[in-house]
């Protein structure tokens, strides 16, 4: 298998994931006015003090973020687990890892992304300052992915199973933790006005370790549930 | 050469086979028989590579094709119960993309040589939603042309085709075993296909 046969493999896989989600895209809509909603209602029940807002800002941000794509894990194998066209996508030469991570990389740019790109938006509801919306925005790029690619660990294990939904939100939430107390950290210290990098790296390093190892993990999962 | 030693496949405690043993060369067709329930999903998808048999193993030119991996894969095309077609595209993009995840790029006029094989070229632009069950079949074959893969291993390949797909399927696998490759197919009907050699393999309850 040469390079670029591997690549344009990738490529063709991204691309497929692509078209499908343009083509149910009412799917990706409501993972993003699920977000909008969530955060937007905090603000709305607790009223307009500008200091209780901005204390629970990052918290409320991250959370909404954590639910909202979790809703949409079940996404990623799902479909194709019905139809047939995982297992094609088993039997071809290229390994699985690659697959998965082809997955991961099409669900985040699908269900994840428009939310980094909406919460600044949001943020504004709860006050928070240019240089706190940028770093929600970079903790989200940074943390966004580590939910994808952990979240598709529980997508796989629970793949087939009738209770899969509630099943993959006890999996996964536990394991979402250090990325929301790393993620919230960054924006509360910028919001403190001290200096947010130490969240920022730890954040990134946890990416480095997921990237590695999560699509290892689904992997082995996915053999598992589809033999 | 495709070779099985003495393979043993359970689900659950129930034992489907044990001992099986065949070698399949190119140009060769093996049949599968049996009831409904005896194993010979399960005996394609272990010949696939998909499951793991509770014994023996499965050889790819004499060596395992555990140990093979994608080497393999790009090998073998599997046509399961199950269609493997995406209703939200076309037909033509079900053929490109599925012949493009396994690295055999066909360009728009080569799908659209291989739908008209098929007798899809009206359809081709439709979305495989509004298809009907053996036209969906029909896309599952494409894909099976477009593949560049030397075993086929086939699940019920005439479901839902109606005489005309029948003759076409026939003609299909036909081609394919003059042209080197080999098959195994499981299957109900019978086939009354011409090859080097064809072994029937029963397969009890």
């Amino acid at each position: 298998m040469t390079a670029y046969s591997l690549h344009s493999m990738f490529g063709w896989l991204v691309w497929r994931d692509l078209i499908l989600a343009w083509r149910r895209r009412a799917d990706v809509l409501a993972t993003v006015f699920f977000f909008v909603i969530v955060v937007s209602l905090f603000p709305l029940g607790i009223g307009p003090e500008r200091e209780i807002l901005r204390t629970i800002a990052p918290g409320v941000v991250w959370v909404a973020a954590l639910l909202a794509s979790m809703l949409s894990l079940g996404r990623i194998f799902g479909n194709d687990y019905q139809d047939g066209t995982l297992e094609q996508l088993m039997l071809t030469p290229q390994s699985t890892y690659l697959i998965v991570l082809g997955k991961i990389l099409a669900h985040w740019l699908v269900s994840e992304l428009p939310l980094v790109i909406i919460a600044p938006v949001l943020g504004l509801q709860f006050g928070l300052s240019q240089n706190s919306l940028a770093i929600v925005v970079v903790s989200l790029l940074l943390g966004s992915p580590v939910l994808s690619l952990i979240g598709s660990i529980g997508a796989a294990l629970t793949l087939g199973l009738r209770a899969a939904n509630v099943l993959v939100a006890l999996l996964v939430l536990p394991l979402y933790i250090p990325v929301l107390i790393f993620g919230t950290g960054a924006v509360q210290a910028s919001i403190g006005g001290t200096s947010p990098q130490p969240y920022l790296l730890l954040l990134g390093a946890t990416l480095v370790l997921t990237l590695v190892f999560a699509p290892w993990a689904t992997s082995a999962a996915l053999k598992i549930s589809v033999e | 050469m495709l070779e099985a030693v003495n393979l043993e496949c359970t689900r659950g405690d129930r034992r489907l086979f044990r001992g099986l043993n065949f070698s399949i060369k190119p140009g060769e067709l093996i049949e599968l028989h049996g009831a409904n329930g005896s194993g010979k999903t399960s005996l394609l998808r272990i010949l696939s590579g998909l499951s793991s048999p509770a014994q023996g193993e499965v050889r790819w030119n004499g060596k395992n094709i555990r140990s093979l991996g994608e080497e393999y894969s790009g090998a073998v095309s599997y046509l399961a119960h199950q269609n493997g077609v995406k209703d939200e595209l076309s037909a033509i993009e079900n053929l490109r993309i599925a012949c493009g995840v396994s690295g055999n790029v066909l360009s728009k006029a080569d799908a659209q040589t291989v739908l008209e094989q098929v007798g899809l070229s009206r359809q081709q632009n439709l979305p495989a939603r509004s298809l009907s069950a053996g036209q969906k079949r029909r896309v599952a074959l494409a894909r099976l042309l477009g593949s560049r893969a030397t075993v086929w291993l086939l699940d019920e390949v005439l479901t839902s085709l109606d005489d005309a797909a029948i003759k076409l399927a026939r003609r299909f696998i036909g081609d394919h075993l003059r042209n080197g490759g080999l098959a195994i197919i499981a299957t109900h009907q019978e086939l009354d296909l011409a090859a080097e050699r064809i072994q029937r393999i029963e397969l009890s309850l």
